[in-house]
């Protein structure tokens, strides 16, 4: 075990940890591979104009769920909307909501889980039993009183509409990542080099930042890489109900729920949603595995 | 740990008492107007309006309303549906089931997910961790209802192996189990390798090896015992998440459950329905939670609880 | 409090019964008939089990309280009334009364009563057992959800209002308000024989009566409440068995049915279903003997018509019409008819049913009325209802137009999401504006709005009859104080048609209510449109069931397969 802070590099310059994973990521194909992906998707979200002429709401009902053809390479939705412009379209609204709201849970569920699992006694009994609390409280509960407390009009600006969905799906989401957290962090928190730590008079919030944290991330990194593609999806069920995002936002989750009556006829409903949606999550998820990689302490 | 365990039971009163508020509470707060769907396209007979407004407490103020509500659930009346229905024996009749669901698709993720997890954690990079990674990106980007849909209409109508939906029996849950249990399967399998993958780097693995140990003896006993335990936690909080929230699968494969009574309790706003349900729940959750946490100490001999 | 524990002893049962039935469960009988056809051994009398798609009731089994399709359809195979509507016409013909004697004005009528019928329980059916029932749904502290029919909106008995009590400025119930106990209307001459007072001419009423709401109740029934929830008891052809909740209500035939024709299937299982595609997959594995209502899973793509090949079909429905209503009450927006006219050109019905129902699965609207009720008149909506694009610009053209996004109001479950986005794409590409869809989560709370007269764009409306005539279809909808005018419709000139109509019979009456139904083509303040099809289907197990005027299953058509 007193081999793993920098133990390997004997150099003359004094290298932090992110400075050395930095290094390693940038050579590392998984990185470079899913960071390469995601850049495209933001591309996408942002100046959707670039990858499409057609106009996402443009529609003629005479062509509804016309399959793949020259004309539309996805084929056409229900409402007879080019499927390839609206999924286009549909990144930004999807890769938001799935983004932000995972990072709203993986943030407020670490900071309670770590404090929970670290401090243990009373500290643990309090934080635990309110993440019980909030754990029952059912998500379409629950997201309809956060819609409805805050509803939104034709004239809200998408933005705050996709804030809410966010705040609606991340005030109740957070709970598994909190008990993820804490117990990783009861496990760490008994490993020989915290105990150390603690022994040489560190101060509580650097142990937790510098040596627990670090070691105790990875099962929440897992979780949240997988559970932003659910976001995403869960999103269209809110939308669906009328509560959620409401067009003219576009969003795959939408796509996806349209597809559900639809998918023996007309598979291409769901296929191209989904398949976007599938190569979000997979670069995130080779986004975790490198990143995680990079900042695990072992591997130095 | 004795002391432990009964102070964890102690806990227990007040999260039922804020859990119990905090739903009632939040079914109160839903907008619209409860019996407006009841008499189709024209307003209910008002006398028909009153009857159960004052019946269900409707009109008084919340707190008043609550601790109504709570006193008769002490004596152990959980009151009734809006139908008039008994909410205490519709909970008798449908726990059971959810149970039995719950744990069926539990021990499908637990089983598959953790061998799958193991099989691709020991060999990054290999086959099954291919597999792995390709099968939860579908059942991420596929949602429940299409994935039941399909295994419902594959397995059930066309292949005939599986009833086509719930008749009772254990055996016409299992298809429903799959389908339920497919997405948390995706989350266990990839904590089972992230951990496997973690513990097979520390020191101790390392110096297991090269006693020379074999590699089989070396995961099984010390490298995943370790691991388990992120995979432990995610499981006792999935086992809540199950009970409540199997609304597509019930509906599909017609499964009278705990998760369509809480759904059909939210829309008809029946305050008692949903906190009686969302309860019973919480109290399975936290003894499943408090047996995971005493897991820990069985897992990681380090950790005990005082 | 009383009521509670009574519901108390109801629920001890209960939980008894399943328990019982939890025991048994073992012989496993769904939809298998070989079981029972082989133990009766002869062509006499009803043979085999068959299962029905259901919801759960939402009601005790009571007619004057049942109102939704759930326990409608239980309390329709339990109960005959006086008057029973024909299957396939909606025709409606005696059934427990021998005869329905109107005076010249019809304002009064004496029921005969034939002799023979009895409950379920033994009692017979007698004059009494109608005027008591008719009592207990009308008096307002029962507070009966089937109250109104015996009101002006139904069949307006005489005395009604003091039995119903009065409601004050804010709409509530007020106390004690409730002077009479029995309407003044209703009289018993002797065992078999009663007459009818009605408040005002109505010469529909041999027809409103055969709705549920007017079944005869036994005495036992006013007895012991709690033991009639427990096992209701009614004088049709198929009489309770038990309750399973939440999975099956079951009925049996009635041995001593005295009407005809007599049922021909002795065990009836209601299988509840809380997801339609659930029952449609089950019929499809022939797990379900009978589905009313193929769901959007099947209709899409016309999946059902090759998963049901030889065992299902579809016919138009004569009950139930689909509108766009625009508010005018509440906001001066829509005040322009020509407004709502081109709103109408705009909507391409045929385009929009393609998409959101399957092409021909649905009927576009010309009328107010659906085909099939006397009294309806082709094309009454004329050139309004026919999506012409250019005439829908012209027209729009010439009006202020929409202010901003044009919005239009529906819950978005039961399929209705699909259409409402169809019918903006429409009027979107057809009018050039924006339009979208402004949805509550459920029907529950789209319906709260629409009552609370909050929603100030147009909104979906949709309505069921109650009863087979052209009256049903105007009268509640869209006079000024109908209980079901959403819109706040009012033209002077429609009410007194109506009410002229209501005391006149035959072609005259029809003349009027299609006189009435012109003023909404030329106001327009209600946009057709489309009438429903009914699409169902049945297992291997079954013959072809006939299905009653109201689109559901008719129970005595109902026969296993040899």
């Amino acid at each position: 075990m007193s081999r793993r802070r920098g133990g390997g590099h004997a150099a003359a310059v004094p290298r932090s940890l992110a400075g050395d994973a930095w290094r390693d990521l940038r050579r590392s194909p998984l990185f470079v591979g899913s960071a390469a992906i995601i850049l495209v998707l933001v591309a996408m979200a942002a100046v959707p104009g670039l990858f499409t002429n057609a106009d996402p709401r443009a529609c003629d009902l005479a062509y509804s769920r016309q399959p793949p053809s020259g004309d539309a390479w996805f084929g056409y939705d229900l409402q007879g909307c080019d499927m390839y412009a609206r999924t286009i379209y549909g990144a930004r609204a999807s890769i938001l909501v799935g983004v932000l709201t995972t990072v709203v849970i993986a943030v407020v569920g670490s900071v309670v889980g770590m404090f929970a699992g670290y401090h243990g006694g009373r500290v643990d009994a309090l934080l635990s039993r309110f993440t019980d609390m909030f754990f029952a409280v059912p998500m379409l509960l629950g997201a309809i009183i956060v819609l409805a407390t805050f509803p939104s009009t034709i004239d809200t600006p998408s933005w705050q509409t996709i804030g809410k969905v966010v705040l609606a799906l991340g005030v109740l989401g957070w709970t598994t990542v909190a008990r993820l957290m804490r117990s990783t962090v009861i496990q760490v928190k008994q490993s020989d080099y915290v105990q150390a730590a603690r022994g040489l008079g560190a101060g509580s919030r650097r142990v937790l930042l510098r040596h627990v944290l670090p070691n105790a991330v990875a099962p929440v990194v897992v979780y949240s890489t997988i559970i932003l593609g659910v976001f995403v999806v869960l999103e269209a069920t809110l939308s669906f109900l009328g509560i959620g995002l409401q067009a003219p936002v576009i969003s795959w989750g939408i796509a996806i729920s349209d597809a559900r009556a639809y998918i023996r006829q007309s598979p291409h409903m769901l296929l191209f949603p989904g398949a976007f949606l599938s190569v979000t999550v997979l670069a995130f998820i080779m986004l975790g595995d490198a990143v995680r990689d990079a900042f695990d302490p072992r591997l130095r | 740990m004795g002391r432990y365990v009964v102070q964890r039971l102690g806990q227990m009163v007040p999260v039922v008492i804020g859990t119990t508020f905090l739903i009632y509470a939040l079914v109160w707060a839903l907008p619209g107007d409860p019996f407006a769907a009841r008499c189709g396209d024209r307003p209910c007979p008002q006398n028909y309006v009153d009857r159960m407004t004052a019946e269900y407490n409707l009109d008084d103020p919340l707190p008043i309303a609550y601790l109504q509500y709570m006193g008769k659930l002490l004596t152990g009346d959980f009151g009734q549906t809006f139908s008039g229905a008994s909410i205490a024996a519709e909970l008798a009749q449908r726990y059971p089931i959810t149970l039995q669901l719950t744990l069926l698709a539990i021990l499908v993720e637990v089983v598959i997910g953790v061998a799958a997890g193991v099989l691709a954690g020991i060999r990054r990079g290999g086959f099954v961790d291919n597999l792995v990674l390709v099968s939860t990106l579908v059942v991420v980007s596929i949602p429940v209802f299409v994935l039941g849909l399909l295994a419902q209409v594959t397995f059930g109508v066309r292949l005939g192996w599986f009833p086509v939906t719930s008749d009772g029996s254990l055996y016409s849950l299992v298809l429903p189990a799959v389908v339920l249990g497919s997405l948390s399967l995706a989350f266990v399998a990839r904590l089972v390798r992230a951990n496997l993958v973690e513990n097979l780097r520390t020191d101790y693995v390392r110096t297991a090896i090269a006693k020379g140990l074999p590699r089989q003896r070396v995961i099984g006993v010390h490298t995943l015992r370790n691991s388990l335990i992120p995979v432990v936690t995610f499981v006792g909080a999935d086992f809540g998440g199950l009970l409540g929230g199997a609304v597509v699968v019930e509906g599909i494969f017609n499964i009278p459950g705990v998760g369509n009574m809480i759904f059909r309790g939210i829309n008809a706003h029946e305050g008692a329905t949903v906190t009686a349900a969302v309860t019973v729940l919480v109290l399975v959750f936290m003894i499943v939670n408090l047996l995971v946490d005493l897991l820990y100490a069985v897992l990681d001999p380090r950790i005990r609880h005082v | 409090m009383r009521g509670s524990t009574r519901r108390g002893a109801v629920v001890a049962a209960a939980v008894g019964l399943t328990l019982v039935l939890a025991a048994c469960g073992g012989d496993d009988d769904g939809g298998d008939d070989s079981g029972s056809g082989g133990d009766g051994g002869s062509s006499e009398g009803p043979t085999g089990s068959v299962s029905i798609n259901s919801t759960q009731p939402e009601n005790p089994l009571i007619p004057t309280t049942t109102n939704e399709v759930g326990g409608g359809n239980i309390v329709d195979a339990m109960w005959t009334g006086l008057v029973s509507y024909d299957s396939a016409t909606g025709e409606p013909g005696l059934a427990v009364a021998e005869s329905i004697e109107p005076n010249e004005d019809f304002t009064q009528f004496t029921i005969t009563i034939k002799d023979g019928w009895t409950f379920h329980d033994g009692s017979p059916v007698t004059a009494q057992s109608f005027v008591d029932a008719w009592n207990f749904g009308a008096y307002g502290p029962n507070a009966q959800l089937n109250q109104y029919f015996f009101g002006p909106d139904g069949a307006n008995i005489a005395g009604y209002d003091a039995v119903a009590g009065q409601t004050d400025d804010t709409g509530a119930f007020v106390e004690g308000s409730a002077t009479a106990e029995t309407m003044s209307g209703l009289e018993v001459v002797d065992e078999s024989t009663f007459t009818v007072t009605l408040g005002s001419p109505n010469s529909l009423f041999e027809t409103i009566i055969g709705y549920s709401a007017f079944y005869p109740m036994p005495e036992s029934f006013f007895t012991d409440q709690a033991a009639f929830i427990e096992h209701p008891v009614g004088n049709g052809p198929f009489e309770f068995v038990e309750e399973v909740p939440n999975t099956s209500i079951n009925l049996t035939a009635f041995a001593d049915y005295a009407g005809d024709p007599k049922p021909q299937v002795e065990n009836i299982e209601y299988r509840v279903y809380a997801d339609l595609d659930a029952a449609y997959a089950d019929v499809v594995a022939n797990q379900l003997d009978i589905l009313d209502k193929i769901p959007p899973v099947g209709l899409a793509g016309d999946v059902w018509k090759t998963d049901l090949e030889g065992r299902s079909a579809s016919e138009p429905l004569t009950t139930r019409f689909t509108s766009m209503t625009f508010p005018l009450t509440n906001t001066e927006a829509w005040a322009d008819p020509n407004l709502r006219k081109a709103i109408s050109l705009a909507i391409d019905r045929e385009a929009v049913i393609a998409a959101a129902y399957g092409p021909g699965n649905y009927v576009p609207a010309n009328s107010w009325v659906p085909p099939g009720n006397d009294g309806y008149v082709e094309g009454t909506c004329g050139e309004w209802c026919e999506f012409d694009a250019t005439k829908a610009q012209e027209l729009y053209a010439q009006t202020a137009g929409v202010q901003g996004t044009l919005l239009i109001s529906s819950n978005s479950d039961g399929g209705h999401r699909e259409w409402v986005e169809a019918a903006c794409t429409s009027i979107r590409e057809t009018l050039g504006i924006d339009c979208q869809g402004d949805y509550d989560p459920d029907f529950g709370s789209f319906r709260a709005r629409v009552n609370a007269n909050e929603i100030t764009n147009p909104f979906r409306t949709g309505w069921v009859a109650d009863y087979p005539s052209i009256q049903n279809f105007l009268a509640p909808l869209y006079t000024s104080n109908g209980s079901a005018n959403d819109g706040g419709y009012s033209n002077p000139q429609f009410d007194e048609l109506i009410r002229q109509a209501a005391g006149l019979e035959g072609q005259e009456a029809l003349d009027l209510y299609n006189q009435a139904e012109s003023l909404l083509s030329e106001d327009m303040a209600i946009i057709p449109l489309w009438y429903d099809n009914g699409q169902r289907g049945w297992s291997t197990n079954v013959n072809e069931p006939q299905f009653t005027w109201k689109g559901y299953v008719d129970p005595l058509s109902i026969s296993v397969q040899n």
